[in-house]
């Protein structure tokens, strides 16, 4: 997978977050490898969910629990964008 | 002396449980529960971690066998664990993969060998009605979580008033739960309805909206999903194909019409609602888009005086006075118009302001500060809330990252709005009206806001 279409597709993985979860922070101050729970963004297993919707209707991509890497995949943005790049239908 | 059978079901052979491996039987089950009542220390308290269903199943009737009390706590931060512990210093924590549980004695749920199942001959066993089977937390007004004591005999009769109000008593169906099986509403509707209603259940949690359609498609008809508005709303948009859907069963938070409709359009299904409380049990249904009035649960009965009102009698566990403010209809009925003020409920968490505002006012550098809820948007969606703050010197994130040590993460401020002063009036209250108005100048205003 390309390098350079997990970093193209950052900015728009960026603003879908913010304005999906209606974040008070501009798309661009999301640091690309921070954690997107705990200390990072804080965000719950609401926001993940609202994600997972956003994610599926843009991308045609449908989350699964029983997928081990789920928790690799919302470890960050540019984890959850890597996930996008290679899974994405549309 | 009064003693209830673990369950209702008459027949070793009928299905109590379905795995993602098929269908264990009721004798499976008494077998299994048997299995680990033999090893388990019966130490007085078991913290039954298990995410899988059917094993809090099991080691909740082992519990039970032990002589027991489950401890269900409302959340699993390292807080509450010490808090527990301190409380019941001789539980046990039961898990079944590797939560993490620092300084708590914990106790791997063991594979349980079913070759050696004990014969069913011996019977379905019977534990006093008065035992204290389990205690639940709620967070109380301070947000220090309070304890709800529930006996033996009242959580089987739970289970069976809420059969009959679902019409499950006739006609049993499998229950697939997307809430945790710990906390009332799950511990209720996916374990209680299927020891005394008589059903079976899904053993996983689904959560994503194609995990629901994978596990319902495991089960057989009929299927009831046990829900709650926001799960059902992401499933709903999400748009997937679904497998049939016998009966929608919602709680946790107010449902809208729209969206019962909707999920009724799309499924085929009844969508019902349940009403009730950690502390008081499940206190009422209604099919939600057969008007707003809720019917009471087969036993349960209401008593108002003046603007309180309390549910007694049936399965309620003495007299429990309600957070909600509610208008008695003739025939057992009841009209729902709010909480009292104060109290928040996100998603089912519930805390109040009064604790928020405590936690930001003792935040190092805050002045003055105010959490405020604004008017919701749409019943199914979750209302986030916003606070004010005045903190010359700090910036909202350093606020949020203090705030985020001592509240839940779904009770950050979205946004923490900066202000030079809050709008206090002469006896040094903030009224609502006040904050509406700062909130539509500063939030509505500045673009933010949901929806």
């Amino acid at each position: 997978m390309s390098q350079a279409a997990i970093e193209a597709l950052l900015p728009e993985v960026a603003e879908l977050i913010v304005s999906a979860l209606n974040l008070d922070i501009a798309p661009a101050e999301i640091e690309a490898d921070a954690p997107l729970f705990g200390d990072g963004l804080s965000l719950d297993s609401i926001d993940v969910l609202e994600i997972a919707l956003v994610i599926s209707k843009k991308y045609g991509i449908q989350l699964k629990s029983d997928n081990e890497d789920n928790v690799r995949i919302f470890s960050s943005l540019r984890a959850l964008t890597a996930y996008i790049v290679s899974q994405r239908t549309q | 002396m009064n003693a209830v059978p673990l369950l209702a079901h008459g027949d070793s052979a009928a299905v109590f449980a379905w795995r993602p491996d098929g269908p264990v039987t009721v004798g499976d089950y008494l077998a299994d529960a048997r299995a680990l009542a033999a090893r388990l220390p019966a130490t007085g308290y078991l913290l039954n971690l298990c995410h899988d269903r059917y094993r809090f199943a099991v080691g909740f009737a082992a519990g039970l066998l032990r002589g027991m009390t489950s401890l269900q706590p409302s959340s699993q931060s390292p807080e509450t664990f010490r808090r527990l512990q301190d409380e019941y210093p001789d539980l046990i924590a039961l898990c079944d993969n590797d939560t993490d549980v620092p300084d708590l004695p914990r106790f791997a749920f063991p594979s349980l060998d079913r070759a050696a199942k004990t014969l069913f001959a011996e019977g379905i066993p019977s534990i006093p009605a008065d035992h204290p089977a389990a205690i639940l937390f709620t967070s109380g007004s301070t947000g220090q979580p309070q304890a709800q004591r529930k006996t033996w005999g009242k959580l089987a009769l739970n289970g069976q008033a809420e059969a009959v109000a679902l019409g499950l008593d006739i006609k049993p169906h499998v229950l697939v739960g997307t809430v945790p099986v710990q906390h009332s509403y799950g511990f209720e509707s996916t374990f209680l309805l299927a020891l005394h209603g008589g059903c079976a259940f899904w053993a996983g949690k689904p959560f994503y909206p194609q995990d629901i359609a994978s596990a319902l498609a495991a089960v057989p008809q009929p299927r009831l999903l046990v829900t709650t508005p926001f799960h059902l709303s992401a499933l709903l948009a999400s748009g997937i194909e679904l497998p049939a859907i016998d009966i929608l069963l919602s709680a946790t938070a107010p449902l809208s019409t729209t969206l019962a409709a909707e999920a009724e359009a799309r499924t085929g299904a009844p969508m019902l609602e349940i009403y009730g409380s950690t502390e008081s049990g499940q206190l009422a249904s209604r099919r939600t888009t057969d008007g707003a009035a809720w019917t009471l649960l087969p036993g349960v009965r209401l008593e108002q005086a003046g603007d309180e009102t309390a549910a007694c009698d049936g399965h309620v566990e003495g007299r429990i006075v309600l957070s909600d403010v509610i208008e008695l209809l003739p025939d057992n009925r009841f009209l729902l118009h709010g909480r009292h003020a104060d109290l928040i409920n996100i998603a089912g968490k519930r805390t109040s302001l009064a604790y928020l505002n405590h936690q930001l006012g003792a935040v190092p550098g805050v002045v003055d500060g105010a959490f405020f809820l604004p008017d919701e948007e749409g019943p199914d969606g979750i209302t986030r809330l916003t606070a004010f703050v005045v903190a010359p010197g700090l910036t909202a994130r350093q606020i949020t990252v203090a705030l985020r040590e001592r509240i839940e993460a779904i009770f950050l401020p979205r946004p923490l709005v900066l202000v030079d002063a809050l709008p206090r009036n002469s006896t040094g209250k903030l009224p609502r009206g006040d904050l509406q108005a700062l909130y539509a100048e500063k939030v509505e205003r500045a673009g933010h806001g949901r929806g």
